[in-house]
């Protein structure tokens, strides 16, 4: 038995520390994390701008180096991967939903769905297909063909969301989701997340300044300048304070 | 992932077409330019190229190329003829001597006098008549170029210049010239190589044009030599050169001393050098500086595939492959640009050769383009974190 499977952690974060040099100016932006998603859950963190969170999830899924402490993915230490290994772990396990979409406009929506399979080395028929199927679990059949500027702001999110699962990735990260989309349409897409991202094999992890959203959430971390200040396992307390 | 490559690039449809636009310009320049080049210079030894018979030149020492004539006294025929090796031996006058035409003016000709008794060192394709004609009284056959061009008659005004509307009326058997004062009947037309400086050609025999050309106490300009088959000519150049201190090269070293002449001491390298390097400079620019622009406005995109997995040789790939392609596209056009021009100009005087090792040499050029403007585009990709994509 694996020991991602005995403590049913998918991440696992200890005193992570994180400092930019920017021009001569060091600026702390981690400042001894502790942090841990369970196997099914979807994390949310939340807190003002600056205080931390992207440098966070992006230490969690392996984009970028942390300075000090220990941080597993499943298990695994990024870290402590060699840089092929590292990518292709990324490539296999890690799913990505970006602010602004990040979908390639000369790709059709079922090519952009497509790109991660390619990338894991699938044949274009097969990651093709994959992408079909991905598409319409978000209700999107219709518009494989649509290029991203033929899609509203919703639907884009929706293809984002295709592309973040089409591999089925244990791990999921999402920056902002929602911060691009009017109220009822993150509405959907976050019923869309929590239903076709979250399973006993999953976790998500989400990235919000939207408040709106709060309530999808199993946990919340909140964040304040480089430290998690409060993890509320109640949701509905959370909404309510 | 070459898919997305190429669709990442061919959907950019300004990008795309101004990169290939650059490296199309670059390859029509670079092998318009050397045609012209190689042309040109292949002129310079055309009438070597053209007397296939002999295999060895026998000069002057101080001759530096084909058109520098220091003339040799006729004796050094006979001797070159006793020397071992040599199957036969004759004279060749080789001279510019000035036609009078018709409408006054004077037009320079390359003059050739061949052996009265073999006729050696003839056109190597006749038009009109036949060699042999030569043997008739004052006659001269003049190469077609010159025949339809500096020395055709047209109908000009007293001071010689031609008429309005006047059409040029090509010079035909039977037609008479004047040259250096000496009157000369055309008994054939031919084909020949064009000269560097373009002047008409004009063949008769060694005793009639050494009674064309100006008194002087020495006129032949070349021996020819044939030699003996079991012998190998280089062996036989260096016994003449021995035997009579004399400059005897065989016919592929006597194209090179005068392609060299013309590469040392004349601008034309320069000036096509200056032409090529400046195509592949400003072919560099657009499609470098394009390339790259393209490369930022999607380092956010390249920056997600390498979150989503992409490894730097799998983007590397993706990047020298967009670049082969239009790397491609831009060599046959430009290539083909040039071979039209080429084909559209082939009856000018515009000297155009496009060998086979100038494609190879262009499409050498256009993948160093390629790869230079490629480097920058990876320099950008290698080196960049993918936690870019979070940054808004």
């Amino acid at each position: 038995m694996s020991i991602e499977t005995e403590n049913n952690l998918a991440v696992d974060c200890r005193g992570v520390t994180k400092t930019y040099d920017t021009g001569g100016t060091k600026v702390t932006a981690l400042r001894g994390i502790d942090l841990t998603v369970k196997h099914g859950e979807l994390m949310m963190l939340v807190g003002p701008s600056g205080c931390g969170k992207t440098t966070l999830i992006s230490v969690v899924a392996g984009i970028l180096d942390r300075d000090g402490g220990e941080c597993t993915v499943f298990g695994r230490d990024f870290q402590k991967m060699r840089p092929g290994e590292r990518t292709r772990f990324r490539g296999e396990n890690i799913g990505f939903v970006f602010q602004a979409f990040n979908l390639l406009p000369t790709l059709t929506a079922a090519e952009n769905v497509a790109v991660p399979m390619l990338i894991n080395g699938s044949s274009r028929v097969e990651a093709l297909d994959r992408a079909g199927e991905a598409l319409s679990r978000v209700g999107l059949g219709d518009r494989l063909h649509s290029l991203p500027k033929q899609l509203s702001g919703g639907q884009q999110q929706r293809v984002a969301i295709a592309r973040a699962l089409v591999h089925s990735p244990r791990l999921i990260v999402c920056d902002e989701p929602t911060s691009a989309l009017d109220h009822e349409t993150g509405h959907r897409v976050m019923e869309l997340m929590r239903e076709v991202a979250v399973g006993p094999d999953r976790a998500l992890v989400i990235v919000t300044h939207d408040s709106r959203i709060f309530e999808f959430a199993d946990r919340i971390a909140k964040m304040d300048d480089g430290r998690i200040v409060e993890v509320t396992e109640k949701v509905r307390d959370f909404v309510e304070n | 992932m070459n898919w997305v490559a190429l669709k990442m690039l061919t959907g950019d449809r300004a990008k795309y077409l101004g990169i290939i636009m650059g490296l199309t310009f670059a390859s029509l320049l670079i092998t318009q330019q050397l045609a012209i080049f190689i042309g040109l210079m292949s002129r310079t030894y055309g009438a070597i190229t053209d007397l296939a018979q002999p295999d060895v030149w026998v000069m002057d020492p101080k001759v530096q190329f084909i058109d520098d004539i220091k003339p040799l006294q006729d004796t050094v025929l006979y001797r070159v003829r006793g020397i071992e090796g040599v199957e036969w031996a004759v004279p060749l006058y080789k001279g510019l001597l000035k036609a009078r035409l018709d409408n006054g003016n004077f037009q320079t000709c390359n003059v050739l006098g061949l052996d009265d008794a073999t006729l050696i060192g003839g056109p190597p394709e006749m038009v009109v008549g036949k060699l042999a004609d030569l043997r008739r009284a004052d006659a001269v056959i003049v190469d077609e170029n010159g025949a339809n061009g500096k020395l055709a008659h047209i109908d000009s005004d007293l001071e010689g210049n031609p008429k309005p509307g006047a059409v040029a009326v090509p010079l035909k058997v039977g037609d008479a010239l004047e040259l250096n004062d000496h009157r000369a009947i055309v008994v054939g037309i031919c084909r020949s190589s064009r000269t560097f400086q373009s002047q008409p050609i004009v063949y008769t025999t060694y005793s009639r044009a050494t009674l064309f050309a100006p008194k002087e106490r020495k006129l032949l300009s070349f021996v020819l030599v044939k030699t003996d088959r079991a012998v190998d000519p280089t062996c036989v150049a260096q016994r003449i050169e021995q035997t009579t201190h004399l400059a005897a090269y065989t016919r592929e070293n006597f194209k090179k001393k005068t392609f060299m002449y013309f590469m040392k001491y004349t601008g034309i390298p320069i000036n096509f050098g200056i032409a090529v390097v400046l195509g592949f400079i400003v072919g560099t620019a657009i499609a470098g500086q394009t390339f790259h622009s393209f490369t930022l406005e999607n380092l956010k995109h390249f920056g997600a595939l390498k979150a989503m997995g992409a490894g730097n040789w799998m983007l590397l790939r993706m990047i020298l492959l967009q670049s082969l392609l239009v790397g491609i596209i831009g060599y046959g056009l430009g290539v083909g640009a040039a071979t039209l021009f080429g084909y559209f100009t082939q009856k000018s005087e515009l000297a155009f050769l496009l060998p086979w090792q100038l494609l190879i040499f262009t499409a050498g050029a256009v993948v160093m383009i390629c790869v230079l403007s490629a480097l920058v585009s990876i320099r950008k990709v290698m080196a960049l974190e993918p936690a870019i994509v979070f940054k808004s």
